[in-house]
């Protein structure tokens, strides 16, 4: 028996999902008196996972995997599933998790949930709580099956250390064909993403004009953070569709929202009500925003954001 | 090509959430429906198919007969019939079990649906049916050109997209980029009237157990009022963000 975890790595680096699954599957594996396996695929660093509680670390080496496959890595994850008795399979919300995570579940006939926010609440029957109607609600679910596999959502556990002294085997599983074949990939490198990032800094309509993005993308580079925009931003081709957040576009759940100019129609609030502190600052304060946020300012972007910027940087600089 | 379209029927996105029955059900008194948006994506490229390359267009959802009208909708888009699973939608697994009874009771080889839906959020339909019937399966995808039997696949990635081709038979899960929001079709009336000629098959469910189970439903907790600051001190904003809130 024991609880079996995905740890996605880039370029051979552990993604802070992976550290955070880490951290989630060794208190389930410790809720059921089990031990966590941890499978990595191409990273190099598998000693990283033990300080987060990975008793066993099963490392899988294979060039042929350096292109993501949703397809052969579920078949590799349903392959250590079964080789460790895993009774429950966990995998993070990424891009390549949400892709591969019911396929694991559909290889084992096993039930899935997915945007699962916390602990199992109960062992038998196993009972998980997911975020549902688009952020607006919970639920409550059971998983029926022996196995259970579990969408961990982003940045919803957070990192844990539990150092553990960790073993590392080589796991050689069997690659099943696929063809579908990845021709090209284009990815900006060296930004910070939407998805990776710990603060997001949103512009909406109130900036008047894709001339005006400088002082967002100089807050956003003051705090380390990603650049977002409202869906009316993207639609009008002020900024690109990719960094469209909300309902229809990009999920956001960093530690913190700053939405610039943003009323916070309902479809927005949607996709970014999973951020933990949301800031909104915009001239009119019946704008929908300050009901959802947590800190508001009620002012003109083009004075506050400036000042902010300003605050920030000597901030930044007695705190470095 | 024939083509399926996988449908679910949701709470229009402003609908307010609530729970009846000790918090076990949805309370669906006051909700209007609609089809799915990441669904009406699908549905939406699908018609391109039809009207430039000749594919048929088959909607489906698994529902109780309050779904129909959603499925007239998408006829009055203009896809030519539509099926409904008639059984309770249980879990995603048992969904995307009845959807490939169908898929291979059609002989259907390009399957579109929705990287997820409104309501449940599950995002597993389209992968689960893709590995019950082994065919190609692209997730979050934001293109998809058909020539012959080959098609070209675009999907969203963490920080940029990837490209990838493959065979028919194939299934997509589709997301805003597959087509943009201004091609979104309203029916107009012609639409609407022909919808109600066009066949609406109702088969029966193929009984699957349900793996998964919602017992419970919580609201969102009630938030605290925002914090206001003044716009001429922004430093107390920076000082909540540190020493209140924790984030910077």
């Amino acid at each position: 028996m024991s609880v079996l975890v995905f740890a996605e790595s880039s370029e051979g680096k552990f993604k802070k999902s992976a550290l955070e699954v880490t951290s989630y599957g060794k208190k389930v594996a410790e809720q059921l008196g089990t031990n966590l396996v941890v499978l990595t695929i191409n990273s190099s660093e598998s000693a990283v996972l033990y300080n987060y509680g990975a008793e066993k670390v099963l490392t899988v080496s294979n060039d042929a995997l350096k292109i993501f496959n949703a397809k052969i890595v579920a078949n590799i994850v349903k392959q250590a599933a079964e080789k460790e008795s895993a009774q429950v399979v966990i995998i993070d919300s990424n891009a390549n998790g949400l892709y591969f995570a019911p396929i694991v579940a559909a290889n084992l006939n096993a039930g899935f949930a997915s945007n699962v926010i916390a602990l199992p609440t109960a062992i038998a029957p196993f009972t998980v709580k997911r975020k549902t109607f688009s952020n607006k609600a919970f639920n409550n679910t059971q998983i029926l099956t022996d196995i259970k596999v579990i969408g961990l959502a982003k940045n919803s556990f957070g990192l844990v250390e539990n150092k553990v002294s960790g073993t590392t085997e080589a796991f050689s599983p069997i690659l099943v064909e696929s063809n579908l074949v990845s021709t090209a990939i284009e990815q900006t490198k060296g930004k910070v993403t939407i998805a990776d990032a710990d603060i997001v800094v949103s512009g909406g309509r109130g900036l008047k004009g894709p001339e005006n993005w400088g002082m967002i993308e100089e807050l956003a580079s003051v705090l380390g953070a990603a650049t977002a925009c409202s869906k009316p931003v993207s639609d009008l081709g002020w900024r690109p569709h990719s960094e469209h957040v909300g309902q229809t576009g990009k999920p956001v759940s960093s530690n913190l929202y700053i939405a610039i100019g943003i009323s916070g129609a309902i479809q927005h609030l949607a996709g970014v009500n999973s951020s933990k502190v949301k800031v909104v600052i915009n001239t009119d304060p019946e704008a929908p925003f300050f009901k959802a946020a947590d800190y508001g300012i009620v002012g003109d972007a083009f004075e506050v954001v400036p000042k902010l910027i300003e605050k920030l940087k000597e901030f930044k600089a007695n705190n470095a | 090509m024939k083509i399926l379209v996988c449908i679910s029927h949701v709470p229009d996105t402003t609908s307010k959430i609530n729970f009846s029955e000790n918090n076990t059900k949805f309370d669906s008194s006051g909700v209007q429906y609609v089809i799915n948006p990441y669904d009406e994506f699908a549905l939406t490229r699908a018609m391109w198919f039809k009207e430039k390359q000749g594919a048929s267009v088959t909607v489906a959802t698994v529902g109780n007969a309050t779904t129909e009208p959603t499925l007239r909708k998408a006829l009055a888009i203009g896809a030519d019939d539509a099926i409904r699973v008639n059984t309770e939608a249980l879990d995603g697994f048992t969904v995307a079990k009845e959807l490939a009874e169908i898929v291979k009771n059609g002989g259907y080889n390009l399957v579109l649906a929705g990287k997820e839906s409104i309501d449940y959020n599950g995002g597993m339909v389209p992968a689960m049916l893709a590995t019950l019937l082994d065919f190609n399966f692209v997730n979050a995808c934001i293109g998809l050109e058909i020539e012959g039997d080959k098609a070209t696949i675009s999907r969203e990635i963490d920080g940029g997209k990837e490209t990838l081709s493959a065979n028919l038979p194939l299934i997509i899960a589709g997301q805003k980029g597959l087509v943009e929001e201004k091609d979104l079709r309203i029916p107009n009336m012609r639409g609407i009237m022909m919808a109600r000629q066009k066949p609406l098959a109702i088969v029966e469910s193929s009984n699957g157990k349900a793996t998964t189970s919602i017992v419970s439903f919580e609201k969102q907790p009630a938030k605290s009022a925002c914090k206001l600051v003044d716009a001429d001190n922004v430093g107390e904003l920076i000082s909540l963000l540190h020493n209140e809130a924790k984030v910077i």
